[in-house]
C-alpha cells in the first residue's frame, strides 16, 4: 500500500510563533524553533519532517497563512 | 524570504496541496499572534478565489482591529464608520445588485454602536453577508468590555469581572437576528481548529450561493479569541474559548433555509 | 427640450428635481419640515421608471452611511433632513469629506438648539459652513431662496460634488420647504452609466484594488491629505462663489441675507427706499465659498452693512471678516422659528442710521 508523505514550507519571517499549528498537527511534525526570527518570534518549523503526512491542518489554522503544504504517494 | 522546509524531494509544484490564496495580499497582517482574524480573513479570501468573485466582491471594513482589512484582501473595499457597515453595504448592494457585498465586523461594531444598523439591515432582509467576529472584548482600543463579554469576565473596563447587575448581560446578537424574517441563513462558527475552519468555509460558501439567489441576509458569527485582550497565549486562549465562550455562544446553524437538504452541490463543495 | 411648468412645494421640487437629474439613490428619514421629500419620492416610485433607489432608513445616521456607500460606488446619491437630523449625520458627513466622495445633503432648517421648533430658522449656518463634523473640511453650501432654486440647485449640487469629489449641502429652511411657487423643471436626464475610476465596482484584473477610506495612521500621509483638501477648498473659493445683488449700485447701506431672509429684505428695501434710505441687498448663493471679495469691495462704497438672518448672529461673523473693519456690521433677525418681518428690518436699519 502506498504511503502518503508530506512536506511543509514555513515562511519564517512572517511566522508569529503562535503555536496553533503545532497543536493542530496530528503527527508531531511541528515544533517551535529555539531561535527567533527578525521580529523576535520563535517560529514554527518541521522538526520531525519524516512524520509529516501533508494533511494541511497546520496551514488551515495558521492565522498568518505562512505555511505551504506538499504531499505525495511513496 | 527565509523558510523552514520539510523533506525537499516532496516539494514540487505537482505535489502542492495548500498554498495561501492570491486574494490575500503579501502585507504582513497587523494582528496579534494567534488571533482568529487572520484565519477568518484567509478563509474568506479562499472562497472569493474559489468562487471567482475577486472582481465582483465589494467588502465593507469596520472600525476595530480589522479596520485595515483592506490592506489584506485584494478586492475593492469601503471602510465604514463604527457600526455603520450594514447601512453602507445596504446602499452598495441596492445600487450594484450584481456584486458580492459583505460586511466584516467585530463585537463593538456590530453589537454596541451598530446595533440599530445590524438589526435593521437584517430586518429589511438586505441581500448581503454579515460576518461577525465575536471575541468578547474590544481589542484595538486596548481590551475594554464588549457587549458580548461574558458575565464575570475581566477586561480593562470591568477589572473585577462583568457585573451583570450594573453592566447588563452579554448580548446574543446572532440569536436576535435569527428571529427576523429578513435573515435567511444564520450560523455560529469558529476558526481555531482545522475541522472548524472547514465548517466556516462551508458556511461562507453557502452565503455566497444564497446571495446569488437573492435570498436575504446571511449572518455568520465567528466566535474567536483575543490572546492580548484576554492576557493568554494563543493556544491557551483557544482552550479558554472552548471552555467558556462556546457554552455561552454554542456553535452551529441557528437558521437554515427549508430547502437546505435538497441543495445541489457545486463542484468545489464536492472537493471540500 | 422644453422645461415643464408646475406649481409645487419647495420640498416636492427637490424630490422631483432629483429624479430628473438622474439621481441613483435617495436615503432619508422623516422629520418635520422636510418629510414631503421622502413621501414624494415614495409615491413617484422612480425605481420603476429610472431605476433610482429610494429607501427610508432606520435613522438619519443610517441614511448618511447609505449615502457614503452609494457615493463610494461613484453613484449620484443624496439625503435630506432638518437640523436635529443633520446633527446626527455629522459623523457620516466628515467621513464622506475625508474619503473625498460626492453627494448632496439637504438641510431644511428649523428652530433649535435641541429639538427646538418645527418652524423655519437660519441657525445652522455655523454647522453648515464651519464644519459641523470634526476635522479640517468644508462642505460646498448652496442657499436656495425660492422653489425654483430648490429645484435648480439639485443638479448644480451634483455637478459641483462630482467636480470636486466633495459633499455639497443645500441649506434651505422650513418656509422655502413648505411654500408653493411656480417652478420650471428640467427634462429627465438619463442616469449616468460612466463610473469614476476612483469608485468601488469590484476589482477587475486590470487595476489595483480601490480602497475608499478616510483613515491614515501615518501622520505624514494624513498631513499631505489635509494639505490636498486645503488646496481643494482654495480652488473652490477661487472658482465657485455665487451671489446676487439687488440695488447695490447706489446703495449707502447693504443688507446681506440668504434664503427666506433675502426675500424679506427685498420687501424691506422697497419700504426703506420709499423713505429715502438707499439700501441694497447682497444675497449669497454660495455660503461656502462666501462672497468675501465682493463684500470687501462693497464695504469701500457704503456706510454700514447688516447681516439679516434668522439666528442669534452667525453669518454676521463672516460679513465682519469680509469687510475687515472697513465699515460697521450689525446683525438682526428673529429666532425661535419666527420669520423676520420686513418692517422690523427697516426699523432696525433706521435705529442704526440714527443712533449710530
Amino acid at each position: 500500500m502506498a504511503k502518503i508523505r508530506g512536506s511543509i514550507v514555513v515562511n519564517i519571517d512572517k511566522c508569529k510563533g503562535c503555536e496553533v499549528c503545532m497543536v493542530s498537527c496530528p503527527t508531531g511534525t511541528i515544533a517551535m524553533a529555539k531561535e527567533v526570527n527578525h521580529k523576535g518570534y520563535y517560529y514554527a518549523y518541521p522538526a520531525n519532517p519524516e512524520l509529516c503526512i501533508g494533511c494541511a491542518n497546520c496551514a488551515m489554522v495558521c492565522p498568518d497563512g505562512v505555511i505551504t503544504v506538499y504531499k505525495t504517494k511513496i | 524570504m527565509a523558510e523552514a522546509t520539510g523533506i525537499k524531494d516532496i516539494i514540487k509544484p505537482e505535489n502542492l496541496v495548500y498554498k495561501k490564496t492570491k486574494v490575500m495580499t503579501d502585507n504582513t497582517l497587523s494582528y496579534c499572534p494567534g488571533c482568529g482574524h487572520g484565519t477568518a480573513h484567509r478563509i474568506l479570501a479562499e472562497i472569493i478565489e474559489e468562487e471567482g468573485l475577486q472582481s465582483e466582491a465589494i467588502g465593507v471594513s469596520p472600525v476595530g482591529c480589522s479596520v485595515l482589512l483592506y490592506d489584506f484582501l485584494d478586492i475593492d473595499w469601503q471602510q465604514a464608520a463604527h457600526g455603520r457597515a450594514p447601512a453602507v453595504a445596504t446602499a452598495i448592494k441596492r445600487l450594484l445588485p450584481e456584486k458580492f457585498v459583505f460586511t466584516y465586523q467585530g463585537d463593538g461594531d456590530l453589537a454596541a454602536i451598530g446595533t440599530a444598523e445590524t438589526i435593521h439591515a437584517c430586518n429589511r432582509g438586505e441581500n448581503i453577508l454579515i460576518i461577525f467576529i465575536n471575541n468578547g472584548i474590544y481589542g484595538m482600543t486596548g481590551g475594554q468590555m464588549a457587549p458580548t463579554t461574558l458575565p464575570g469576565m475581566k477586561s480593562s473596563t470591568s477589572p473585577y469581572g462583568r457585573d451583570v447587575k450594573l453592566m447588563g448581560n452579554p448580548l446574543k446578537m446572532t440569536d436576535i437576528v435569527a428571529t427576523l424574517p429578513g435573515t435567511y441563513y444564520v450560523t455560529r462558527q469558529s476558526v481555531h481548529t482545522p475541522a472548524n475552519v472547514k465548517k466556516t468555509k462551508k458556511a461562507i460558501r453557502k452565503a455566497v450561493q444564497y446571495q446569488k439567489l437573492d435570498r436575504g441576509t446571511c449572518f455568520i458569527e465567528i466566535v474567536s479569541n483575543c490572546p492580548s485582550g484576554w492576557k493568554m497565549t494563543p493556544v491557551e486562549s483557544n482552550k479558554w474559548m472552548e471552555a467558556n465562550m462556546f457554552p455561552f455562544y454554542p456553535l452551529g446553524d441557528m437558521k437554515v433555509p427549508a430547502e437546505e437538504s435538497a441543495q445541489k452541490t457545486t463542484n468545489s463543495e464536492k472537493n471540500d | 427640450m422644453e422645461k415643464e411648468l408646475r406649481l409645487m412645494k419647495g420640498n416636492e421640487a427637490v424630490a422631483e428635481a432629483a429624479i430628473r437629474a438622474g439621481a441613483d439613490g435617495y436615503f432619508g428619514y422623516p422629520i418635520t419640515p422636510q418629510s414631503e421629500i421622502l413621501e414624494y419620492l415614495m409615491e413617484a416610485d422612480p425605481y420603476h421608471t429610472t431605476g433610482m433607489v429610494v429607501l427610508q432608513a432606520e435613522s438619519e445616521v443610517a441614511a448618511i452611511n447609505m449615502v457614503y456607500g452609494g457615493a463610494a460606488c461613484g453613484k449620484k446619491v443624496m439625503t435630506t433632513s432638518s437640523s436635529p437630523g443633520i446633527s446626527l449625520k455629522q459623523e457620516g458627513i466628515t467621513y464622506i469629506a475625508g474619503a473625498e466622495l460626492p453627494c448632496l445633503i439637504v438641510n431644511v432648517v428649523r428652530g433649535g438648539p435641541g429639538l427646538g421648533t418645527i418652524q423655519p430658522a437660519q441657525s445652522d449656518y455655523f454647522q453648515a459652513t464651519k464644519g459641523g463634523g470634526h476635522g479640517d473640511y468644508h462642505l460646498i453650501v448652496l442657499a436656495p431662496a425660492s422653489v425654483q432654486e430648490m429645484a435648480d440647485f439639485v443638479e448644480l449640487s451634483f455637478e459641483l460634488a462630482f467636480k470636486y469629489r466633495n459633499p455639497v449641502m443645500m441649506l434651505s429652511d422650513g418656509a422655502i420647504g413648505q411654500m408653493m411657487e411656480k417652478v420650471y423643471l428640467s427634462p429627465q436626464k438619463e442616469r449616468s452609466k460612466t463610473v469614476p475610476e476612483w469608485a468601488t465596482t469590484g476589482k477587475p484584473p486590470s487595476r489595483e484594488r480601490v480602497i475608499i477610506t478616510s483613515l491614515d495612521l501615518d501622520p505624514n500621509g494624513q498631513e499631505r491629505f489635509n494639505q490636498k483638501l486645503v488646496a481643494k477648498y482654495n480652488e473652490i473659493r477661487e472658482k465657485e462663489v455665487r451671489y446676487e445683488e439687488f440695488q447695490c449700485e447706489d446703495a449707502e447701506y447693504i443688507l446681506v441675507a440668504y434664503g427666506t431672509s433675502a426675500r424679506v429684505c427685498m420687501k424691506s428695501i422697497q419700504l426703506a427706499r420709499a423713505q429715502g434710505i438707499k439700501v441694497g441687498l447682497l444675497r449669497p448663493i454660495t455660503l461656502f465659498p462666501f462672497p468675501t471679495k465682493r463684500l470687501n469691495e462693497l464695504a469701500g462704497k457704503v456706510k454700514m452693512m447688516f447681516s439679516i438672518e434668522m439666528s442669534a448672529g452667525q453669518m454676521v461673523e463672516d460679513v465682519m471678516l469680509s469687510v475687515n473693519g472697513k465699515v460697521p456690521v450689525y446683525h438682526f433677525g428673529r429666532m425661535g422659528g419666527i420669520v423676520t418681518e420686513p418692517e422690523e428690518v427697516v426699523d432696525f436699519l433706521k435705529s442704526k442710521i440714527i443712533g449710530g
